[in-house]
């Protein structure tokens, strides 16, 4: 603690600009104390929903479904995450399995696709370039809800309708403009000297891009597979569309149809067990990648 | 052979032209295949009557005649708009709110900014899936508390009613999406500089008089993104009201989004579907061309 008093200085200070200093001072403690009182419970109101999620997933199946419902558990137990495993015909293992494989898939696709085609954009110069840039950029402008109707149906021409990999085809796509743009931004801000001594060296371009250019790049492409992720993870219209068969439900359609009762009465425990299995990969690359979650909403948003 | 040698012979400009093809060719083949076909098709369908089965057939603008006399799909953009004026507000407002409260570096509001933004990452349908739970007339919480502290005599029954639907919906809407509104304003607030509001201190300015005469005019293409991202969000949406409401009570929260949904998809009426998509279309592209214009250069 360190006290007002300060008796070497040359300014004297009179008794009311003393007073007015600590009456400010706190003032200005005031204020801060207040700020963390409505920050705190902000906060509370933020957590409360999955808080209660998890308390409630915890519960034994018999109490989650109790009327009125308890504010605790009585018990611990994990059995309506064991329920989940066994739920409809299937169980949640293959469903959270569909989600796992789609969104591997268009984190991939999406990473390879952007790398590459950002590096085409950002150093090399040919007939058309402009265009496909804009083109690929202007979809964004474009709701991909628009065009789920002949995706469909073009998907089932070729078979592909109802399968993870068509699904994972088409969010790659819907995540490519995002992808292109901030790629292209990530090696134009690599200066152009550390590429040329290589290529004049007679290396390819593949080579340079795989042996040089990567590292540099590297926080771009994390980014982009952050986004891949989380938004293949969680999409919902798209995978309700296409999957019409139950073995290829992702985790968010098939948690849908355990709250319709579809497989039974609505098991309240298990679908927040389930609603619980599906925010925490989310929740933990966010948590621990935030800095670059982040980067890309300030590169992708802010400044376009 | 023959492909190699005449790709030596190629002069390394030209080789160089080549190779920036092959990057991009890739990323170009899926946005013309998976986006910019289908775009076509929608137009094209969009004249037909197309059955999920059997044939289709040419009908000019007969969907487009229909759509002026279908009375759901006049409801749910009636509903869509109300929704979105109704929920745009409190989102802006909470998030510019957020957005204040966490601005300054004081001890531990790195903590604070991560749990508002929190929600933003988990999927809108699980979130739903979650509030669906917490609003439950039997076994949610919600109800529990309510009935605890007194609030209400008799359990809600929120999703019965079309007005109490549509607000406990916003409610857990500004939830799982405030957060993000809050960071792009922080990062609008953060980029005025402090001395203009050092200076105005001086000057013995208010709160409110710094807010309208400086924080609000600089910020003004941040909030017009936040203000027309949320537009767009909300026009747009569909997972709600199809895990929290089914659409009802009497189809009253069925949004575009899922009247398109249940006449392509449901009744397999996909032209049909398809004029719709066009009307959301034209719409959505006029959105984004106000963002444009709004976020113009002006330097």
């Amino acid at each position: 603690m360190t006290t007002n008093i300060q008796p070497n200085t040359n300014v004297v200070f009179s008794a009311t600009d003393q007073s007015q200093q600590q009456a400010r001072r706190r003032r200005n403690r005031l204020f801060l104390a207040m700020r963390y009182a409505v920050l705190i419970v902000l906060a509370l109101l933020f957590l409360f929903p999955i808080v209660w999620s998890f308390l409630n997933s915890i519960k034994p199946p018999a109490e989650a479904l109790a009327v009125p419902p308890t504010y605790l558990p009585t018990t611990i137990v994990l059995d309506n995450y064991m329920e989940l495993t066994t739920f409809g015909r299937i169980g949640v293992v293959q469903h959270v399995g569909n989600s796992a494989f789609v969104a591997l898939l268009t984190v991939v696709g999406t990473i390879v696709l952007s790398t590459l085609g950002g590096y085409g954009f950002a150093r090399f110069e040919f007939r058309g370039k402009n265009i496909m840039f804009i083109m690929v950029l202007s979809t964004l402008m474009i709701p991909f809800q628009s065009i789920l109707i002949p995706l469909f149906v073009m998907l089932s021409k070729v078979n592909l309708h109802n399968s993870l990999f068509g699904l994972a085809l088409v969010y790659i796509t819907f995540q490519l403009p995002f992808g292109i743009f901030l790629m292209r931004n990530s090696f134009l801000a690599v200066p152009k000297e550390i590429e040329e001594s290589a290529l004049l060296d007679g290396c390819t371009s593949l080579s340079v891009l795989y042996r040089m250019m990567l590292r540099l790049v590297l926080p771009g492409i994390v980014t982009v597979a952050i986004y891949a992720f989380i938004n293949s993870w969680n999409e919902f219209l798209a995978a309700l569309i296409f999957m019409t068969d139950q073995n290829n439900f992702t985790l968010p359609i098939f948690l849908t149809n355990v709250r319709s009762g579809l497989y039974g009465i609505i098991d309240w425990g298990a679908l927040q067990a389930g609603v619980i299995v599906s925010i925490i990969p989310s929740l933990v690359i966010f948590l621990l990648l935030q800095r670059y979650y982040m980067n890309g909403l300030m590169g992708g948003a802010v400044k376009s | 052979m023959t492909t190699s040698l005449s790709l030596q012979r190629l002069s390394w400009d030209q080789r160089r032209k080549l190779t920036g093809v092959l990057f991009v060719l890739p990323t170009v083949l899926f946005v013309v295949v998976f986006f910019i076909i289908p775009l076509l098709m929608t137009f094209g369908m969009s004249f037909y009557d197309w059955p999920l089965f059997g044939d289709h057939t040419f009908v000019g603008l007969q969907n487009y005649t229909d759509l002026a006399k279908d009375r759901q799909f006049l409801k749910s953009i009636d509903f869509t708009a109300r929704y979105t004026l109704m929920i745009t507000p409190p989102i802006f407002v909470l998030g510019f709110i957020l957005a204040s409260l966490v601005r300054h570096n004081i001890p531990g509001i790195s903590i604070f900014r991560t749990i508002f933004f929190m929600p933003v990452v988990i999927g809108l349908g699980v979130s739903s899936l979650l509030w669906v739970w917490l609003l439950n007339d039997q076994v949610g919480i919600i109800n529990k508390i309510m009935l605890d502290l007194g609030i209400v005599e008799k359990a809600q029954l929120f999703m019965a009613r079309p007005d109490s639907a549509m607000a406990v919906i916003i409610i857990s809407v500004i939830w799982k999406t405030v957060g993000f509104t809050m960071i792009l304003l922080l990062a609008g607030l953060q980029a005025i500089p402090d001395e203009l509001y050092e200076s105005a201190d001086v000057d013995g300015a208010g709160y409110f008089q710094k807010l309208r005469f400086i924080t609000l005019p600089l910020m003004r293409r941040t909030i017009a993104l936040a203000l027309i991202l949320s537009v767009i969000g909300s026009v747009l949406s569909f997972d709600q009201f199809y895990i929290m409401t089914g659409g009802g009570p009497r189809n009253s929260t069925i949004s575009v989004v899922y009247w398109i949904f249940n006449n392509s998809f449901t009744y397999f009426k996909m032209g049909y579907g398809a004029a719709m998509s066009i009307v959301l279309l034209v719409v959505l592209v006029l959105l984004s061309a106000v963002q444009f214009y709004l976020l113009r250069d002006n330097t």
